[in-house]
């Protein structure tokens, strides 16, 4: 299951890849893979303040529908309108098009996994 | 995201399938105490093969249940609601068995193997409560009750080339073997019962085969000559979809021991008619001659989200019922549903709405099924 080297995870299954104070958010492929199809996505409205684990949307596949969790405080500052559309682009390409939301960082998100320490998480659920 | 995946107090039982599921990097899942694919890949392209070509399935977490013995018809007669005397050997009856109060304790398929021969097929959930129902209603019948769920393995072919697709693979004429009934043949050079039965909404045939350790001879084969037609094989998940487009009740979420026949919209099967006494039958003629409590009904979503198990619907703002099981719907493209609603409840009239987790999503509530196919 692919893992990027370049980003950041949490133990919630999304990722995160902060540039110049700006996190931009998605679900792993793990997680992704997990779900199955997915039908229907709902990320957080742009202007919000999200406090890292707080639910802010949902992802529902044809099986289960599970909530979005912000990994990290700020304000949300784009959402991905294509995925609303598409959402089987959550699947085909999670850290590519398939990005959810994006989040002005209000202070530097602690907690977040390594690449290495995801991967150790998921082949223990695995 | 939430935590991911199911986890199990025990190991659960893996099917004679197993390996074979593994090498098609199945995502596998705890189902009713069994090792089962969900999917192999896109739950929705296994659900396309099937209502357009063919879809391959491992339902070997199935229960087999042969009653024989000279009083094995008088005996079913008693412990189910079908009159299964009536069954000519080699037919096979979609039948329920019921507590005394008449509530549904499985829905059943049984096959007439011979004068004195039934095979009686349980979910796989209800495996235990059916052998410990049957066998605690024999006594005083010249039968016996033989658990050979172990033993067993069942895989289905489903969908419109699957007659193509076991054609070569078998000497049975297939255009004499009639939907709802089963014989014993062999497929790929393997003894099986073959069947002319499913769960689908498509034509189809389910192959019974003991030992089940000779199924994935039968497997491969199948998936050998399935290859020129699209034949896939399709996980649980494409199934639930599958027979909810088709209308057709899951024990656990339509059918449950709080429900009758009746309430399910499924009456039929209670056949009154036949001689003596036989369980339930007070309180089912008690059921049958009352109004009903509740009434299966259909649900289509005007949006995206998907209605789902527990949901609430409501009429004009007052709840009237909930949902049973719910899906997106790949043939129809919309959120697709069946719910109990009140039932006297007229659906022609009114605001349908289902809370979906705080939200009122509109709905068309509409007769079962949402599918049926061209015959």
């Amino acid at each position: 299951m692919s893992v990027p080297a370049e980003l950041n995870y949490t133990s919630e299954h999304e990722w995160v890849a902060i540039t110049d104070g700006v996190a931009t958010i998605g679900i792993t492929a793990y997680a992704a893979e997990a779900l199955g199809d997915i039908v229907y996505v709902e990320p957080p409205e742009v202007d919000t303040t999200v406090q890292a684990g707080d639910t802010c949307g949902e992802v529902e596949s044809t099986k289960s529908v599970s909530d979005i969790y912000s990994p990290v405080n700020g304000e949300v500052v784009d959402v991905n309108r294509t995925v609303i559309d598409e959402p089987e682009l959550i699947g085909t390409d999670p850290y590519g098009q398939g990005w959810l939301f994006k989040v002005e960082l209000s202070q530097d998100p602690s907690d977040l996994l390594s690449p290495e320490q995801y991967t150790q998480l998921t082949e223990g659920e695995g | 995201m939430t935590a991911l995946g199911n986890e199990s107090a025990s190991a659960p039982r893996t099917t004679p399938l197993y390996e074979v599921h593994q090498d098609l990097g199945a995502n596998l899942v705890d189902f009713a105490g069994w090792l089962m694919p969900l999917r192999y890949g896109s739950e929705t392209a296994e659900h396309r093969a099937v209502r357009e070509a063919a879809g391959l399935f491992d339902l070997s977490h199935m229960g087999e249940i042969h009653v024989t013995g000279p009083q094995a018809a008088a005996f079913l007669d008693y412990a189910l609601v079908g009159h299964l005397s009536r069954v000519a050997v080699g037919r096979a009856r979609y039948t329920m068995i019921t507590a005394g109060d008449g509530g549904v304790l499985d829905d059943l398929i049984v096959y007439r193997l011979g004068d004195d021969e039934y095979l009686v097929v349980a979910n796989a959930a209800n495996h235990d409560t059916v052998v410990a129902a049957l066998t605690e209603r024999v006594p005083g019948f010249d039968a016996r009750v033989d658990d050979r769920s172990a033993g067993y393995a069942l895989i289905a072919i489903q969908g419109p080339e699957a007659a193509r697709i076991l054609a070569p693979l078998t000497d049975a004429d297939l255009t004499q073997i009639r939907y709802y009934t089963g014989y014993r043949l062999t497929v790929a050079g393997v003894s099986v019962l073959l069947a002319r039965t499913g769960y689908t909404g498509e034509d189809g045939f389910e192959i019974f085969i003991e030992p089940g350790t000779d199924a994935p001879r039968v497997w491969q084969e199948l998936t050998k000559a399935g290859e020129q037609y699209g034949l896939k094989p399709a996980g649980l998940s494409a199934r639930d979809t599958l027979r909810l487009e088709a209308g057709m009740p899951l024990y656990g979420n339509e059918l449950s021991a709080d429900i009758t026949p009746f309430d399910a919209g499924l009456g039929r099967v209670v056949k009154f008619e036949k001689e003596g006494d036989f369980v339930g039958r007070a309180a089912l003629a008690h059921a049958a001659e009352n109004s009903r409590p509740r009434r299966l009904v259909g649900l289509i979503g005007h949006g995206r989200r998907v209605l789902r198990s527990g949901h609430e619907v409501l009429c004009d703002g007052r709840t009237v019922g909930s949902v049973t099981s719910g899906a997106p719907s790949p043939t129809l493209g919309v959120p697709i549903a069946m719910a109990y609603v009140d039932g006297g409840l007229d659906i022609t009239a009114g605001k349908f709405t289902v809370d979906v987790r705080g939200r009122a999503e509109d709905v068309d509530v509409v007769e079962l099924p949402f599918y049926k196919r061209d015959r």
